[in-house]
């Protein structure tokens, strides 16, 4: 069993989100960087597969080499080695590109992401693979389990929950509930340091899109309060003034 | 030229989003002065699909096939994208849906099309095709430009309004060329809870958070939801404890809502609690900490016991909901 994972370096839930150069950048002053949460239990779960069967584990990211210290992680938790595309991944067309790129010489029979990256909440990687690859690709995964070259998952549908079986090779993004993520011990970050981590040069795909500019909500005016003993002033007050109800 | 928009179906019928979807690409259509073409996969009867010329399709493509009832990925891409190119398409628009995000990408993959999800705005074509989405599950926008010819736009749920006109259009049945390698993955089982309102397509949330102590009290969350007609969700603490299914925490690492009211009992405001529902229309915020950050986000507030304010607050719901009723 040969499992591709796909890391996202993100910042961290906490970071409070700023931009600069005249709105056109993220200001990264202060950010601290963590492997995106989903991407985690995707490598999480991987790991959990080829721990009841023999395999391996691949983490992949596209990233600079900032994005080392999550690839380290992800190497401390237990992936069996890494792989970097050398490329800022500013749009999900091109580093889908690059992944597959990649993952098309070395026969994958499982490819994991999350469902989306925690910052630019595209959620675009794996169907993108997905028809890169000619595989098949399921999205929000809560549950999977491989045997014996067949995968069968569980997923959210709006409302509720979907069970389905597809033959490997496949694409997934985990969802949430997957499983819980992993914290590295001591041996696996000893580990981790001289665990493969290989830099590749991106190949010469183009770029889809290019974010312009950012821009903050609009800030919300006061908060209007009403006395706790006057609670049911509540339903009123969404019922004649914001007539929301 | 024209605007390709994904009707989406559940056992037959339009949710609200694909009626937004349809309007907006409606909307595209009339301001680049191409047509509007509504897609809708699986065997919906004509009568139902050809609403959606009220809400703006110019023409009804509509792909028949027994192995379409259920949702197939890798298939629904390929009609979808074969369509797309047979109507020589400028532009995709999905609902950004379970089923929206996992189509939209691969038809993006089959097209070459550059694609953005979380869309919040139409085209500005002025100066290229910039498109405004929000990032950092909320936190921000981004204004985005798409460099390709193709371009697949995912949007968000309950942004756009739709309008109703006398419009109709023609039906065309077609067979979207499928074969039986399109269906690799196969539907074993779906389960949706009955009478429960999806918290993903949900008008109204009522969402609790550790304030209310124990899942033995959520009686509070749901008595006020069913009095408005809302979908129930929680904080992540809630969802972490196991107090409510995973499948109810809305924020940073759970889910993104963006409802017309968002009542928040017991939950303190976090940064990432935040960023997931900071989109509502209106936000309602029960806290008994007059230092919770979430009054700072916002619209109407009680500082108090959900314990004693909430009681008072469904038993005003109910009242309210018998006079409509």
């Amino acid at each position: 069993m040969k499992i591709l994972v796909c890391i996202s370096n993100v910042p961290d839930t906490t970071t409070k989100v700023t931009f600069t150069d005249n709105n056109t950048k993220f200001n990264t002053v202060g950010v601290q960087y963590i492997i995106n949460p989903y991407d985690e239990l995707a490598l999480t779960r991987a790991l959990e597969i080829t721990e009841k069967q023999t395999g391996t584990v691949t983490a992949i990211n596209v990233g600079l080499a900032d994005a080392e210290p999550s690839i380290r992680k992800a190497l401390a938790i237990g992936a069996t080695d890494a792989v970097r595309i050398n490329a800022d991944p500013t749009d999900a067309y091109f580093v889908a590109e690059q992944v597959a790129a990649y993952a098309k010489a070395e026969n994958f029979d499982l490819i994991l992401t999350g469902r989306e990256s925690i910052d630019y909440n595209g959620g675009q990687v794996a169907g993108l693979l997905g028809e890169m690859l000619n595989f098949p690709s399921v999205n929000v995964v809560t549950a999977i389990e491989i045997e014996n070259g067949i995968a069968t998952m569980e997923r959210d549908i709006d409302g509720g929950k979907e069970k389905l079986t597809c033959k490997l090779p496949l694409v997934a993004s985990a969802q949430k509930e997957l499983t819980e993520p992993r914290i590295p011990n001591m041996r696996g970050i000893m580990a981790a340091r001289t665990k493969p981590l290989k830099v590749v040069e991106p190949n010469g795909a183009e770029k889809t899109s290019a974010t312009i500019s950012f821009d903050m909500p609009p800030a919300k005016g006061l908060c209007k309060m009403i006395a706790p003993e006057n609670a049911e002033q509540l339903i009123d007050l969404l019922h004649n003034e914001a007539k929301i109800i | 030229m024209s605007i390709i928009v994904f009707a989406e179906s559940t056992d037959g019928n339009f949710k609200k989003s694909t009626l937004e979807a349809v309007a907006y690409a409606a909307e595209v259509a009339k301001n680049t002065s191409t047509n509007c073409v509504a897609v809708s996969i699986g065997n919906v009867d004509d009568s139902k699909a050809s609403e959606l010329a009220k809400f703006g399709a110019d023409k009804i493509v509509s792909i028949k096939n027994d192995k379409l009832i259920g949702f197939v990925a890798e298939a629904y891409a390929k009609a979808l994208a074969n369509i797309a190119s047979q109507e020589n398409a400028t532009v995709i628009v999905v609902s950004n849906t379970y089923s929206g995000k996992a189509i939209a990408p691969r038809v993006a993959a089959k097209l070459k099309a550059g694609i953005v999800s979380g869309v919040i705005s139409y085209p500005d074509t002025s100066n290229g095709f910039k498109i405004r989405k929000t990032v950092f599950s909320g936190k921000a926008f981004a204004d985005v430009n798409i460099t390709t010819a193709a371009k697949v736009l995912a949007i968000t749920p309950n942004t756009f309004n739709t309008i109703e006109n006398n419009k109709t259009a023609n039906i065309i049945s077609v067979d979207a060329g499928l074969t039986d390698s399109d269906f690799i993955t196969h539907s074993v089982e779906i389960s949706r809870a009955s009478g429960k309102i999806p918290l993903t397509e949900a008008e109204i949330v009522v969402s609790g958070g550790r304030g209310l102590k124990g899942p033995e009290n959520w009686g509070l969350i749901e008595n006020l939801a069913e009095a408005l007609g809302a979908a129930t969700a929680c904080s992540k603490p809630v969802s972490d404890m196991h107090w409510r299914p995973h499948s109810e925490h809305v924020g940073q690492t759970g889910i993104t809502i963006k409802p017309n009211l968002y009542i928040a009992v017991g939950i303190s405001g976090a940064i990432q609690h935040l960023a997931g529902v900071s989109s509502s229309k209106v936000i309602v915020a029960i806290n008994k900490d007059p230092e919770a950050p979430f009054f700072k986000a916002a619209d109407y507030g009680i500082v108090g016991d959900a314990f004693e304010v909430m009681p008072k607050i469904i038993e005003a719901a109910k009242k309210l909901k018998a006079q409509h009723a």
